[in-house]
């Protein structure tokens, strides 16, 4: 009650600032639409020039995407530990983080909650929703119980991965430029992963398990019964990887010692 | 005067020289992310010989040498801009007896330099042990290569700190920040090769100064232009490099006049 309370306060501070910046707001909508619009282009493009990808067809692909979009906006509206290491670390705000009573890395997030990114998430269903009628998918009695598991099964996979990266700035404090990089290959788990070879396959599903946040849990709702094993175990996956995530942070906070200014 | 400049690259070279273990990981990312990329490109050519005027070679050479020069010509100098906007500190670098957008400039050479020997060619070295890429014989390919490299930078690095500048403008522009960075991405032709947009797509993206960051350097080292071709792409890069100094200068000196700072 009293994180729910504190996740309430600190939103209504956020629409402060927010309508003190009021043309940001809208410049941040925009361009968060076009990133997902350059994505879809990608797929666009590469559809003009084959007919299946990995034995996966036009709008199976734009589905995946779809449901990629779905956690992917959720995890960036309360989890965003971009520019993390310059603000809390290189900056000292860690020290006044860690004095208040609440936990340390949920005061991080609502210190950075972003809003607009649900957009993304929105635009994501509509997907889901355009592409699995032109694919005639059936509506189950499960398909919205399980949209919401495997949703925040992703987010909790992107959070573990994120958040052990991110703690890695207690130990070197230099801006690293492992953040922006991971956001790229991330992409790469909305393709079928069968595509690729061995090894890649076994680094997107076990290693940094973003095949989690999109072909396997995706596969399930398109009937792939190739993948429905996987897709299940995406909740396990995302509690093993949140638990890592985690246990890294609460280690580098321990081992945190404060930087000068 | 022109000492002091050189120093800056020198200083921000050293300063990336002693943060290099963040590099050991870049190198393994840069190569994952080829990989990846060769794959998918693997998976879309399937049994086909060609697309858009690359072979199945070709584009495993395009893909590697595309990021590899990413690898050289990205930095961050648009954040670097718009943090010192923010905090305020851009007053004091504004009175100091040099030109803040030059000192950036070369800030981002200092680093450019180093990420060329600690991630380019080691990286570059890996891409070419895991993947079946094929480099040109003839020295001119190379030296056109390296003095195109050169001008992907300049370009990439006037794009930045354009985004950078307009922190002036929009308060906030970290979603200026990030649409830029996926822009340029794309649009340059690190992801897809400009031929294999729709034509009209790719009659647009010839008119903008992207193409010139990867997209024509990447075509002259895969071979795919040759001979009087390279000139053109060189006189395509000069051009750009001359067009974008203009907003630059015209940004600096409207930001001059309209510097307020927001705390700090």
């Amino acid at each position: 009650m009293y994180y729910l309370g504190l996740l309430i306060e600190y939103l209504k501070n956020y629409m402060k600032t927010r309508l003190t910046y009021r043309a940001d707001f809208w410049v941040e909508v925009v361009s968060d639409l076009l990133f997902q619009a350059t994505n879809f282009i990608f797929i666009m493009v590469i559809f003009m020039h084959t007919d299946s990808l990995g034995g996966w067809n036009q709008n199976e692909v734009v589905f995946v995407y779809g449901f990629f979009m779905v956690p992917f906006g959720v995890f960036s509206c309360f989890v965003n530990m971009w520019g993390f290491s310059e603000r809390y670390i290189v900056k000292g705000e860690m020290d006044r983080i860690l004095t208040r009573p609440a936990h340390n890395l949920f005061q991080i997030f609502l210190e950075n909650v972003d809003p607009p990114s649900l957009m993304g998430s929105f635009i994501g269903l509509i997907i889901m929703a355009i592409s699995g009628s032109n694919l005639g998918l059936p509506f189950e009695w499960w398909t919205l119980p399980m949209l919401i598991i495997l949703t925040l099964s992703a987010v909790a996979i992107y959070t573990g991965i994120y958040t052990t990266l991110t703690s890695l700035s207690f130990y070197s404090d230099a801006p690293t430029g492992i953040l922006p990089l991971m956001y790229n290959i991330q992409t790469y788990g909305r393709y079928p992963v069968t595509i690729y070879n061995r090894a890649i396959q076994v680094l997107l599903t076990w290693i940094i398990p973003f095949a989690f946040v999109g072909i396997y849990p995706a596969a399930l709702f398109l009937h792939r019964d190739e993948m429905k094993g996987m897709a299940l175990l995406t909740p396990l996956v995302g509690a093993v990887f949140l638990g890592i995530g985690l246990m890294a942070w609460s280690y580098g906070v321990k081992r945190y010692k404060g930087a000068g200014s | 005067m022109l000492g002091a400049y050189f120093d800056f690259i020198r200083i921000r070279f050293l300063t990336m020289l002693a943060y290099r273990i963040n590099y050991y990981s870049g190198i393994l990312i840069y190569t994952l992310n080829i990989g990846v990329n060769y794959f998918t490109w693997k998976a879309i050519y399937g049994g086909g010989e060609s697309l858009g005027g690359f072979t199945g070679a070709q584009m495993t050479t395009y893909v590697a040498v595309s990021w590899m020069a990413r690898a050289f010509y990205f930095n961050n100098l648009d954040r670097e801009i718009s943090t010192d906007i923010r905090d305020g500190s851009i007053a004091i670098q504004f009175i100091r007896p040099y030109n803040y957008v030059l000192v950036k400039m070369m800030q981002g050479l200092g680093e450019g330099l180093f990420r060329f020997m600690m991630l380019m060619i080691p990286g570059m070295v890996i891409a070419i042990l895991l993947f079946p890429v094929q480099l040109p014989t003839e020295p001119s390919a190379w030296i056109g290569f390296l003095v195109m490299l050169f001008f992907s930078f300049l370009i990439s690095s006037q794009i930045n700190i354009i985004t950078g500048l307009s922190a002036f403008f929009v308060e906030n522009n970290e979603g200026m920040m990030r649409m830029k960075r996926v822009i340029v991405d794309l649009f340059s032709g690190l992801i897809v090769p400009i031929t294999l947009f729709p034509g009209w797509l790719s009659s647009i993206l010839k008119i903008l100064p992207f193409q010139a960051i990867t997209y024509l350097p990447g075509s002259v080292f895969t071979g795919r232009v040759q001979g009087v071709g390279i000139w053109n792409v060189l006189g395509i890069q000069v051009i750009w490099f001359l067009v974008l100094l203009i907003p630059i200068v015209w940004l600096y000196h409207a930001a001059r006049q309209r510097l307020f700072v927001q705390g700090g």
